[in-house]
């Protein structure tokens, strides 16, 4: 079967760029190819949603654009840089500055106030702490929970949550916002909420990946990339 | 991350799990505290012996009967006790044998009964010469000593332990009153100052009647001439050694012993008791002391075990902050902060504890406990150490997770 390769417009300069991914996963001597060849090409403020069932290989591909994992073979540049040969202390450095995370589970330290989370990334980043609070008190308002920066997640519903971990994605100005099924443990007026907020950012010209099984969250991204047994099968792009 | 951040994340996770953090805490407390007692109960144990050794009087020897001593200058077991003589006692008296040797006091002793009224006492009775109170460093609180004159008219006298006085008259003044010792009746001369007690007996509780009447009059019996020990004082501290010398070939000579290995007799110094002594209460501290350590390495391992099980139950967390761009060292950092905190205050709290217990316990176990400043400052530079150390191993295992893995964990 032959790598599935996806050239979008060459109007603005690529945010993402992976030629011929490939990952294997070997537990003893079982090998899994969870990605078998994947080229893919996203550009500055482009908004986009890979869509697949489970085991497609979908989680694996959020995974290497992240950072979280590594790739098996192939290469891959994030914002020009190549991260292929980065070692440790590069990569938590790639992912401070250039990727920010929205998970589905949240992801928030229980212990913290919300503000204490949104700072997360910037005290890694060795932000002063003054400007730090300021700057996650800006996202927090940013995502209209400037009345909650001193709340705990556990004092927070699931939506707000989830408004506290954008607001933690946005802080550190990231070239990317990575979000794994962002919306899969929100109801749907929080689900409307957070897509709302995604939306917000696509509009202010940030690049948004969101991984998504739920074709209604996919339609509002632009493009629509969908991934079926480690390779990109289907390329949907809304006019 | 700057170390203050570091620091106050340590300290918060600290305060988030306070059972946990309490728990590790009590194990390095527990074993510090041990450490800072057990070395503080053997140091005391070595100044109590001291001081009791000391209190046998100063540049003394002392005479025991037959038995070798050994080349450490070790009493053996005592033999039979008739190979020591009043007349070797005044031999040792000579200045041209013996010019080293200043005083010389025979004694010979047994328990028996003494009577004042209706009051009755059984003590030590101990006969001896009016060197006695020389040799021995003693001074009296009232009265006279022992003359040689008593001695040689086995006069019916007695000079009494300060203890001894207070138990036949309450308060009143002893001297010029009288006891029965058996059947005969003697006269309170004079009564000692209280001095305390050695390691084995009560300097205090005893009565001192001369040498002649013990033999005679109260003890008898077939070896009258026989003394269970000769106390013999060097002239100073320097000649003690000539003395020992001096006293030993008399003695030989007298006994018609030409080897001194086969000696039936033993000559020991107060320092050499007291280099003995020494030496068998630092065996036991460094036994204590090595017990305590082990309840420490005990400690420690607890504390590695819940820093391994934190870091397991923070995997998600670790993930998360790697996600969001920790880098290895900064999660290596936190770990190593939290462990470091952890010991050092387990360490200060044991310590306090120790030092707590150290007043508390010498009043209701009547035991001398002395707190050593450098075994407070070592136990807890050992914990702290340990919370270094056993911090390293998870912190390292914690900063070497893949993101994605600590993340999907459960």
């Amino acid at each position: 079967m032959s790598a599935t390769t996806i050239e979008p417009g060459e109007h603005a300069a690529p945010v993402i760029e992976l030629v011929e991914v490939r990952k294997t996963y070997r537990t003893g001597s079982i090998e899994f190819e969870a990605l078998r060849g994947v080229s893919l090409r996203i550009d500055q403020g482009e908004y986009v949603a890979v869509m697949g069932p489970s085991g497609s290989g979908k989680s694996t591909l959020m995974n290497i654009l992240g950072c979280l994992d590594t790739r098996t073979a192939g290469s891959y540049r994030l914002a020009g840089e190549d991260v292929g040969e980065m070692d440790e202390v590069d990569l938590a450095e790639i992912r401070n500055q250039r990727i920010g995370f929205v998970f589905q589970q949240f992801n928030l330290l229980p212990s913290l106030p919300a503000w204490r989370n949104v700072e997360l990334p910037l005290s890694y980043a060795g932000v002063p702490r003054g400007e730090r609070r300021a700057r996650a008190i800006a996202a927090l308002e940013r995502v209209g929970l400037g009345e909650k920066v001193g709340n705990r997640p556990g004092e927070l519903s699931g939506g707000q949550q989830q408004r506290v971990a954008v607001a933690r994605a946005l802080v550190s100005e990231p070239a990317l916002v990575l979000a794994d099924e962002p919306t899969g443990n929100l109801d749907s007026t929080a689900t409307a909420d957070v897509l709302q907020l995604f939306d917000e950012l696509h509009a202010q010209g940030r690049t948004v990946v969101l991984i998504t099984h739920e074709q209604e969250v996919a339609e509002r991204a632009a493009r629509i990339i969908r991934v079926r047994d480690g390779l990109l099968a289907e390329v949907g792009v809304r006019s | 991350m700057t170390w203050f951040d570091t620091f106050r994340t340590g300290w918060e996770a600290i305060r988030s799990h306070r059972l946990r953090s309490a728990l590790t805490m009590l194990g390095i407390l527990i074993g510090i505290a041990a450490v800072v007692l057990t070395v503080g109960l053997g140091l005391g144990s070595q100044q109590q012996v001291g001081a009791s050794i000391s209190s046998l009087g100063s540049n003394l020897l002392i005479v025991s009967p037959g038995s070798s001593t050994d080349s450490g200058g070790v009493r053996g077991g005592f033999g039979s006790a008739s190979t020591l003589t009043v007349a070797d006692a005044q031999a040792l008296t000579s200045d041209t044998a013996a010019p080293d040797i200043a005083a010389v006091a025979p004694v010979k002793s047994t328990s028996t009964a003494l009577a004042a009224g209706d009051t009755t006492w059984t003590t030590s009775v101990v006969g001896t010469t009016a060197d006695w109170l020389d040799v021995r460093t003693r001074t009296l609180a009232g009265g006279r000593f022992l003359t040689t004159a008593d001695d040689a008219d086995q006069a019916a006298v007695t000079v009494l332990g300060s203890e001894t006085a207070t138990e036949l008259f309450g308060t009143t003044d002893a001297v010029g009153r009288t006891v029965s010792i058996g059947d005969l009746s003697f006269e309170v001369v004079g009564v000692l100052t209280a001095a305390g007690s050695d390691s084995t007996t009560n300097l205090d509780d005893q009565a001192l009647v001369p040498m002649s009447t013990a033999a005679n009059r109260i003890i008898g019996g077939s070896t009258r001439t026989a003394v269970s020990t000769i106390y013999l004082r060097a002239t100073s501290e320097d000649t003690l050694s000539a003395a020992y010398q001096e006293a030993q070939a008399l003695l030989l000579t007298r006994h018609g012993i030409s080897d001194a290995e086969s000696a039936d007799f033993s000559i020991a110094s107060q320092e050499s008791l007291l280099a003995t002594a020494t030496s068998v209460s630092r065996t036991l501290t460094v036994l204590l002391t090595g017990i305590a350590a082990l309840s420490l390495l005990v400690g420690g391992i607890g504390v590695m075990n819940i820093m391994l099980v934190s870091v397991t139950e923070r995997t998600r967390e670790i993930g998360l902050r790697k996600a969001l761009g920790a880098p290895p060292a900064a999660i290596r950092r936190q770990f190593l902060v939290e462990a470091t905190v952890l010991g050092l205050a387990g360490g200060l709290l044991g310590a306090l504890l120790g030092i707590v217990a150290a007043r508390v316990l010498p009043t209701l176990l009547d035991t001398t406990i002395v707190v050593s400043p450098a075994a407070v400052a070592g136990s807890i530079a050992v914990a702290v150490a340990i919370g270094i150390v056993f911090g390293v191993y998870p912190a390292t295992r914690a900063a070497r997770l893949a993101p994605i893995d600590a993340l999907r964990s459960e």
